[in-house]
């Protein structure tokens, strides 16, 4: 697929790249979705942050990359390898592509239908889902999706496990993934049934100030004409944001989320009518994540600001009598809620 | 033959030379015309200019995604008894040039689909067992032949395509002979200095231009004109260019006539843009101590082709439209339109069509099972055995339907002299729509509340009927009538059509919903209603038929999110081109 543009040298878009980090370090968040115009670098980010993630270490052989030390989520035949004394290997995390003209046998795994012509067997091939257990599935264009897919990748998202009944075959794998996917709304809607799934949702925009588009023109420019040159001067900054990643998933069990937090989080979410409870769990577990981090030992006020746009925006009710967007309702809560 | 070449010939003919030279690096360029010799001619330029064996693909705008990306070779999979993929043809074509007729009828699933591939220089394909990566680093060419009153080619890919070359109206005997360009072996390419990029990103906000892609195709091409000439450096005369051919056709708005640094006082460039600090619509900020961008922005702001301001504001308005064009819906499930998955079921039943990799699927894994049970060595036994039960088909979805509202103000104060106009404008657009098979709904208001007068129909005779027998007359509830054509609305949707609406009133609300008078409640409940209406995402237009361009009938408009169309003194006629402007 060629050289990935660094993540550090992406220009502005800073919710957008906190945000993915958030999704990062804690998965648990729920999702990522980008919305936004054509040309904003959306693409561009989700690819970079695949050569940004640490190696995560895997069963060696196990086609759903299972991990070694996790035993409730592991496949059918991973406690038989356990048993064995399979080995471990390091593996980068993947971050699986959704093309948008995939076929439903093809995300979800089939009939491994070479052996069953030349040998008449009914074998299983795992499929994209499969790919992209304990990683990311990068859905560019999410909006325009085809129906069905969008609705078995609902279910699987929701219980991290692919069941696949086809074909005569009787097959079921954990698939646990964040999804990520970006779009245009301009260009289709996205389901709302979807758009919930989503744990976080960022609007990506064109930098207003000519400097910082000046910039993006510049580093683009110079990433085209020398890519390896250009990644290399960029490697100490990505390394450092590993480092930062990787310590802030081990600080993550140890940050505290108060019961004043959690409450205040209830009040905005209450305030704000959101359906449901999951954007609730969105945001407590965000500004979690986002204080492990920052380094911070708690979760504050502060970090429960800054997540509540993200994780909130996608879930309030549209109103048809009030013009506001999204955004601006979440702003005059959260100005209702902690003060100006 | 004309002594000085035509420019417009001169900008479409040097994109051709550029792109010959740089296919994936440009992207590629739309081309907008009929088919016809100007098109011939620019083609034969690109041929031209092409490097020897550089590939030219032609593909149409329906091509399936297995022959777009790549797929499972059917007849080499079973004769071979084993997997065979085969490529599809961007990855055939890489290193060249892919040209899509008829482009604006380009699904926009594959449109995507080729912006992926351009995007990533790769063709991925994941289906049908098959899980291939190919290298395709193209170029697309695509031919965008829609009318006026057509989607034109989707704006994802559009986007990603370097030039926009409008070749109608151009005509070939003015076209320059066609001669090799001993520049074709161009020089390294010389580096990007700060000045180039801050004029051709400074012209870009001055027009408008939001995607960070416009000034890097302008830089690209700037570059390439340099190299062409074998100069070290990047003038001004080459960033000029690269505006005119890649900013221009972009552009969403003039610059302001004022040269900007009148506007601002010139700052040293490091702290000429803070973060943030208002919209860089009017004030581009000179960021170069030469008083370049304004000739950059002269150049492009020159090439701005005719009447692409109109259609720029057209289309503005028709931003709030959402997902639902007039052939953008999606309905229920019928022979022609994209697929929307496999199922097992009757490949005779109507609305679908037979997958055949999927029925052969379905029936591989019973191949020896069902040899066997058969038990006949028989040498005319089939060498694949289908069952019924194996048949696979394939969903389709069909464009759908699109029904025009028309919500008519019948009251006494929208003037009964304004209704015959009215009428005539309804009967125009119904003759029309019968041309395209839409469907039309008359909805008349007047007194206490609305009446269907038409429920949506095809009938061109049962439409002029009802209209010809409205009454008028009485006070204007047009919350009541906003209601019930948001009922209407809602209704269409549910069967899979796309409704479009047109209000005709002065917006002058003297019936409240519970037909009481009293012009205060009246307008608020009218606003309100209007407001929930907009959220159905229905595109609207409102026609202000009151004598002067009313207020009211303007927040109105407002608040439905309708283009709003004040025709103090229209006549059926500039009625009906003023709709057909809104909802086209």
């Amino acid at each position: 697929m060629g050289i990935a543009y660094p993540f550090s040298a992406i220009v502005g878009q800073d919710e957008l790249k906190t945000a993915l980090c958030v999704v990062v370090v804690d998965p648990g968040v729920g999702g990522l979705l980008a919305l936004g115009d054509r040309g904003t670098g959306k693409s561009t980010a989700v690819r970079a942050l695949a050569a940004l993630l640490p190696k995560m270490r895997a069963v060696d052989g196990c086609a759903y990359a299972c991990d070694p030390d996790g035993d409730d989520s592991a496949c059918g035949d991973c406690p038989a390898r356990a048993r064995r004394g399979a080995k471990v290997k390091q593996v980068p995390v993947p971050v699986v592509d959704l093309p948008l003209g995939a076929t439903e046998d093809r995300v979800t795994g089939a009939l491994d239908l070479e052996r069953a012509l030349t040998r008449g067997e009914k074998a299983f091939e795992p499929g994209l889902l499969a790919r992209a257990n304990r990683g990311f599935l990068y859905i560019d264009e999410v909006n325009l999706l085809e129906d069905h897919l969008v609705d078995l990748l609902i279910d699987v998202a929701a219980s991290g496990e692919n069941v696949v009944e086809r074909e005569g075959l009787s097959v079921r794998h954990p698939a646990k993934f964040t999804l990520v996917g970006s779009g245009n709304p301009e260009e289709g809607e996205l389901r709302p049934q979807l758009l919930d799934r989503f744990g976080l949702a960022v609007d990506v925009r064109t930098p207003g100030d000519v400097a910082a588009r000046v910039e993006v023109v510049k580093r683009r420019d110079a990433f085209e004409r020398d890519r390896a040159g250009f990644v290399a001067a960029w490697k100490a900054a990505d390394a450092k944001l590993r480092n930062r990643l990787v310590a802030a998933r081990g600080r993550l069990a140890k940050t505290e989320t108060s019961d004043a937090a959690l409450a205040r989080a209830a009040g905005l979410c209450m305030k704000l009518g959101t359906d449901g409870l999951r954007g609730e769990i969105a945001l407590v577990r965000a500004a979690r994540a986002l204080a492990a981090f920052e380094g911070d030992p708690a979760v504050t006020d502060a970090h429960l600001r800054r997540m509540a746009a993200p994780a909130l925006r996608h879930r309030l009710r549209r109103n048809p009598l009030d013009d506001t967007g999204s955004t601006a309702r979440i702003e005059r809560a959260l100005a209702e809620t902690f003060g100006a | 033959m004309s002594a000085i070449p035509d420019p417009a010939w001169a900008r479409a003919l040097l994109a051709a030379r550029l792109l010959a030279c740089d296919p994936h690096g440009l992207g590629g360029a739309r081309l907008a015309g009929p088919p016809g010799p100007a098109r011939e001619r620019w083609l034969a330029e690109l041929r031209a200019h092409s490097p020897a064996g550089a590939k030219l693909r032609r593909i149409p705008a329906r091509i399936p995604d297995e022959r777009l990306l790549g797929g499972l070779d059917l007849e080499a999979t079973l004769a071979a008894g084993a997997r065979v993929a085969r490529g599809g043809v961007l990855a055939e074509a890489d290193g060249g040039i892919v040209l899509i007729a008829m482009a604006e009828t380009l699904p926009p699933a594959t449109a995507a689909k080729i912006c992926m591939v351009l995007d990533a220089g790769t063709a991925t394909a994941e289906r049908e067992g098959v899980s291939s990566a190919a290298p395709a680093r193209i170029g697309v060419v695509a031919f965008d032949e829609a009318e006026p009153d057509e989607t034109p080619l989707a704006p994802a890919l559009r986007e990603r395509l370097a030039f926009d070359v409008d070749l109608a109206g151009l005509r070939v005997a003015d076209a320059p002979p066609l001669e090799p360009d001993p520049m074709d072996q161009a020089a390294s390419a010389p580096a990007a200095d700060e000045a180039t990029i801050g004029w051709l990103c400074a012209a870009a906000a001055a027009l408008g231009v939001d995607s960070a892609r416009a000034p890097l195709f302008a830089l690209r091409v700037a570059r390439a004109l340099a190299a062409r000439e074998g100069v070290g450096r990047i003038d001004a005369e080459h960033a000029r260019v690269a505006a005119e051919l890649v900013l221009a056709p972009r552009a969403t708005r003039l610059p302001v006539d004022e040269t900007p640094a009148s506007e601002s006082p010139p700052e040293p460039p490091s702290d000429s843009a803070p973060p943030d600090a208002g919209p860089p619509d009017e004030s581009p900020s000179p960021d170069t101590t030469e008083k370049l961008d304004d000739r950059v922005l002269a150049a492009a702001t020159a090439a701005i082709p005719p009447g692409l301001l109109a259609r720029l504001q057209a289309g503005a308005a028709g931003r709030v439209r959402g997902a639902g064009g007039r052939s953008g819906g999606v309905g229920k499930s019928g022979a022609r339109g994209r697929p929307a998955g496999t199922m097992a079921g009757d490949p005779k039943r109507s609305g679908v069509r037979l997958d055949l990799i999927a029925t052969l699927r379905a029936a591989a894994p019973w191949q020896r099972l069902r040899a066997t049970s058969a038990g006949e060595p028989d040498v005319s036994a089939p060498r694949v055995r289908v069952h019924h039960g194996d048949f696979r088909v394939r969903r389709l979805k069909p464009r759908a339907v699109s029904t025009t509202i028309f919500a008519l103000d019948a009251s006494g104060s929208s003037a009964l002299h304004r209704m015959a106009e009215a009428k005539g404008a309804v009967e125009l657009m119904l003759a029309e729509c019968y041309v395209r098979r839409d469907r039309v709904a008359v909805l008349a208001f007047r007194g206490r509340g609305a009446e269907l007068a038409l429920p949506p129909t095809r009938s061109l005779v049962r439409a002029k009927r009802a209209l010809a027998g409205l009454p008028g007359g009485g006070g204007t509830p047009i919350a009541s009538a906003l209601d019930a054509a948001a009922e209407l609305v809602a209704g269409v949707r549910r069967q899979g059509g796309t409704p479009n609406l047109v209000v005709l009133t002065d917006g002058r609300a003297n019936v409240a919903r519970d037909g009481t008078g009293g012009r205060e409640a009246a307008t608020a409940q009218a606003l309100d209603a209007a407001k929930a209406l907009r959220a159905l995402g229905a595109r609207a237009v409102l026609i202000d038929t009151a004598a002067r361009p009313s207020p009211d009938a303007r927040a109105l408009g407002e608040a439905l999110g309708a283009l709003y169309l004040p025709l103090p003194q229209a006549d059926a006629r500039a009625l009906d081109r003023a709709i057909k402007a809104g909802l086209g």
